[in-house]
């Protein structure tokens, strides 16, 4: 099958297929934010959500390009591939690319392997709070889908957060029909999720029909991976601390989300085409977070996270 | 508990996806999309009845089964089985009292569409949620206990889903194996239900017997209703119409988002088509202006297109320069919307503070955003007896009608008609909060029929042959802070000057003008409107206007300011402690008010806002009358 445009496809009778619906309702919002934020920015984290949610964004402004930096917080401890389609996307889109990292954090060399959850907590969580706060940006998109995990659910597109950057669950605005009430005091900003109301499943099938270039390693290839903390994790550069005499084993294995490095497990996998991959998504047992340390340790450890201002 | 539910076809079909991925995409891009909400009281097993479509269209994946079986175990109603209603309640502290309090959204899929499901609340309190789920839903699942039949939630719900204009409604006759399938039972909650429909206006439902527990009637046919000969609650939501494809019949409507104008030769206008369908050559009209021109192309970034519809976000560019902007409709050029700026509309609030007639709120609709004051309902609605009550406001949940006038005139269509260009919000334009969402029925009066009679003498001739700028000069402060000396002092000054001045004071307009009002929030804010009225007349006619009203709340301070001309306004703070206000006393109201002989006295049983950017701040505590007079005459012949 040839990949081709959503939105160019030709309408078949009246009705508008889902994607081109979802499509639409991004756009929507994508174009609601500009029209009303003093200074928004859009949060890339390099993975599949991100790709098509910058995808979105050229559509929504075209033939301008978006009209907002991209956002990268980095860790230090993505995967080299990862860096390397960061610098491609942003060029290709004609954005402005913000690389921020906590400076306490490169100070004190945190990793994953010596200060567990600090290292999301420090990296990322404050990380991200900084580089809002640094760059005054009142409007920030995020990636986050309500199917990912059961707090989102009820996460609304336009998420306001108090001048720290703290979530309250029981200060958020009714959404109603389209209209979104972006007003806010100074010292507020303002999270939104233009993929709201899309499934992994949506992601996958829109990224196959959009031609999206994301990072290869979605796709399977032989990959050096030593079992960590029950995960099967790939040996990306000289930091990882191998024991003594121990030897990645190269393995054919591909990721389902990315993020450090360390903290992503990888699946054994043969599927080296989108549709293959989708196949195995479909056919596969385990939701889709389970491939993140995260939240492995208590149910309502997300929610708890972005009370706190993780995304 | 085991999937024991026979799986339907509809469903996602493992050997296809095993067998011809390709295949199975390519069936999948051609799916459509369906949003409903589920609404009942809190026991009808709404969340029950959700997690099982999620469990039967696999969106439940190994690992959240099993942290779902650990759960039913520690917080599930469902001993040893599996509570279904645990897949679906989310946030923490929900999870450990059982009960669901936000609008949740849900998502799963069959081969032949998506859904979108509002999980809301039954909590009687929570008609904000409800209301806020069935805005964008194309069909609403009311849910009934069989066993309690048509409760007083019922119909709260039922009406609030009218009210939003849902056309398809499932009365979804849930716990049916509780009742031994009782076909008398069913029919008996259906006859009941059905007087009600028709008393609220609803065209038409459909009943069907399920258990959300056990499966019935869920995605197969029940063996247990054999008497039943409807469709499953599953294929009735395949097979249901969608809004936004029912909206491409009507005429052309989108509102303007955003103009593209990358560089000189492009100009695009961005919007979400809300209606109706385009096609480049198209005449088409911007609306509230009136131009016309013609489609020049349907502009994305996968090429441009030979028509575009209802659901789709697109950019239009124009054959001809014509101004259009954000918050401009366009139409199509022989049926436009009507343009108006007085509203009757139904509201329903939401926020935590009461309605406060002629207050200006925020009100946006479509893409527009534009000070809106409301008048005292016409009456209020209870939702539970369809009672008309007289109210003189509307609380948190409460629903009723009320004019709305703008400030501007805005395209606009009934709601039922088009909800895009018919439904808005209302928000607080200090809390920033929503506070309200409004279905407009019609409009008051046509305004494009009103115009301003055209007057030879103008405002500024009225200044000039009086040599002097046009003021407002408005004191405001606590009672008994000095704003009434100070005025006076500053009065006699300007007519020693030669200055043509009137001074308007709370108490003397409270005995003529303003005496059918009393002291309530309300009431208050209506005092301080008609006070603005009147000093924007006198500005009309040259005078430097001096006015002296406690007007605690800022919001009213700020719409006077804003009825001005741009810096004519001039506010003056009297800042005067309310220990020292309190001390003096010259009135004897204070003494009175401690006493609770006087209620709603500002500052004490009455909140005073000061000003945030008052023009003039005068410190009563550090300089005499005479002296803050000098200070306020300086500024007003500085300005």
């Amino acid at each position: 099958m040839s990949p081709h445009s959503v939105a160019a496809a030709p309408l078949s009778g009246h009705a508008l297929t889902h994607l081109q619906r979802l499509e639409a309702e991004s756009i929507h919002i994508m174009r609601e934010v500009v029209a009303n934020a003093d200074n928004p920015v859009m949060l890339y984290s390099v993975g599949k959500d991100s790709a098509c949610m910058l995808h979105l964004a050229k559509k929504a402004f075209y033939p301008a390009p978006p009209p907002f930096p991209l956002l990268h917080v980095d860790t230090t401890w993505k995967f080299k591939e990862m860096y390397k389609l960061r610098e491609k996307a942003a060029a290709d889109a004609g954005m402005q690319l913000i690389v921020h990292q906590n400076p306490e954090a490169l100070a004190q060399g945190i990793n994953p392997f010596d200060h567990g959850s600090m290292h999301t907590d420090m990296w990322k969580t404050e990380g991200l709070k900084q580089a809002l706060t640094h760059y005054k940006f009142d409007v920030a998109f995020g990636g986050a889908r309500r199917d990912e995990e059961k707090s989102r659910a009820k996460e609304r597109i336009f998420s306001f957060r108090s001048a720290n950057h703290r979530w309250d669950p029981k200060q958020q605005r009714p959404e109603l029909w389209k209209l979104y009430n972006t007003r806010k005091a100074k010292s507020e900003s303002i999270r939104a999720f233009p993929l709201s109301n899309w499934t992994e499943l949506d992601i996958w099938q829109y990224i196959h029909l959009e031609n999206i270039e994301i990072v290869p390693l979605y796709f399977a290839a032989p990959r050096p991976v030593v079992e960590w903390n029950g995960m099967l994790i790939m040996v990306d550069d000289e930091r990882f601390p191998l024991a003594k005499g121990q030897v990645p084993e190269m393995r054919s294995v591909r990721f389902r989300t990315l993020g450090c490095y360390p903290l992503s497990g990888a699946v054994e996998s043969h599927a080296t085409t989108l549709p293959e991959v989708i196949q195995e998504m479909l056919l596969t047992t385990t939701s889709e977070r389970q491939g993140r340390a995260i939240d492995h340790d208590q149910a309502a450890s997300m929610e708890k996270k972005k009370q706190e201002g993780y995304f | 508990m085991s999937a024991n539910t026979p799986k339907d076809t509809s469903f996602v079909t493992d050997t296809l996806i095993a067998e011809d991925i390709d295949a199975y995409l390519t069936k999948h891009q051609h799916k459509t999309m369906l949003r409903f909400i589920t609404c009942g009281s809190v026991d009808d097993g709404k969340s029950t009845l959700i997690g099982r479509l999620l469990y039967d269209s696999k969106m439940i994946f190994e690992d959240q089964l099993a942290s779902l079986e650990n759960d039913s175990r520690a917080h599930g109603t469902q001993g040893q089985g599996i509570d279904f209603a645990l897949l679906v309640d989310g946030l923490a502290a929900e999870r450990e009292q059982g009960i669901t309090i936000d609008v949740a959204y849900r998502f799963f899929a069959t081969d032949k569409r998506k859904f979108i499901v509002a999980d809301t609340p039954g909590h009687e309190q929570y008609t904000r949620n409800m209301v806020t789920g069935a805005s964008t839903a194309d069909l609403a699942v009311i849910l009934i206990d069989a066993r309690q039949g048509v409760l007083t939630q019922t119909r709260r719900h039922s009406y609030l889903v009218n009210l939003l204009g849902i056309k398809n409604i499932v009365l979804a006759v849930n716990k049916m194996d509780l009742v031994g399938y009782s076909q008398a039972r069913f029919d008996e909650i259906v006859a009941e239900y059905t007087q009600f429909a028709e008393k609220i206006g609803m065209k038409s439902f459909l009943p069907i017997p399920i258990s959300g527990l056990a499966g019935d009637n869920i995605v197969t046919r029940s063996e247990h209703t054999a008497w039943y000969n409807g469709p499953t609650l599953l294929s009735h939501l395949e097979d249901a119409p969608i809004n936004v494809a029912q909206m491409q019949d009507a005429p052309f409507r989108m509102a303007v988002q955003w103009v593209n104008r990358p560089n000189l030769d492009f100009r695009g206008f961005a919007g979400l088509i809300g209606s109706g369908s385009i096609a480049p050559g198209d005449a088409i009209r911007v609306l509230p202006s009136g131009k016309t021109t013609t489609v020049k192309s349907i502009f994305t970034y996968g090429g441009n297109l030979d028509r575009a519809v209802a659901g789709q976000s697109v950019t239009l560019t124009f054959a001809d320069e014509v101004d259009c902007s954000r918050g401009d409709v366009i139409t199509t050029a022989d049926a436009p919307c009507e343009v108006a700026d007085q509203f009757e509309a139904t509201l329903v609030w939401m926020g935590e503070a009461e309605m406060l007639p002629g207050r200006p709120y925020l009100l946006k609709m479509g893409t527009q955003t534009m000070t809106a004051t409301v008048t005292e309902p016409k009456y209020e609605v209870n939702v539970n007896t369809l009672e008309h009550l007289s109210s003189q406001t509307l609380g948190l949940n409460a629903i009723g009608v009320v004019n709305i006038s703008t400030d501007r005139a805005v395209p606009f269509e009934a709601y039922t008609q088009n909800p895009d260009l018919g439904g808005f919000i209302l928000i607080d334009r200090m809390t920033n909060a929503t506070v309200a969402a409004g279905m407009i029925h019609f409009a008051l009066r046509r305004s494009q029929n009103i115009h301003w009679q055209a007057v030879d003498v103008d405002r500024t001739n009225h200044a000039a042959i009086k040599n002097q700028k046009a003021r407002v000069v408005w004191f405001t402060g606590l009672s008994g802070s000095g704003k009434s000396t100070i005025a006076n002092i500053v009065e006699k000054k300007l007519h020693a000057m030669g200055k043509h001045t009137f001074l308007l004071d709370g108490d003397n307009v409270r005995h003529g003008l303003n005496r059918d009002l009393g002291f309530t929030d309300a009431e208050r804010v209506e005092n301080i409107r008609r006070v603005g009225e009147v000093a924007k007349l006198m500005t009309d006619a040259g005078l430097i206007v001096l006015t002296a009203f406690i007007s605690p709340f800022r919001a009213e301070r700020r719409m006077v300011r804003e009825m001005m001309a741009q810096g004519e306004f001039m506010e003056v703070y009297v800042d005067t402690p309310l220990a020292v206000a309190e001390e003096r006393d010259v009135k004897g109201l204070y003494k009175k008010a401690r006493a609770g002989n006087l209620k709603n006295f500002t500052g004490i049983d009455s909140p005073y806002e000061p000003p945030e950017n008052a023009e003039i701040i005068v410190n009563t505590v550090a300089l005499t009358a005479e002296d803050a007079a000098e200070q306020v005459i300086a500024a007003i012949l500085a300005s």
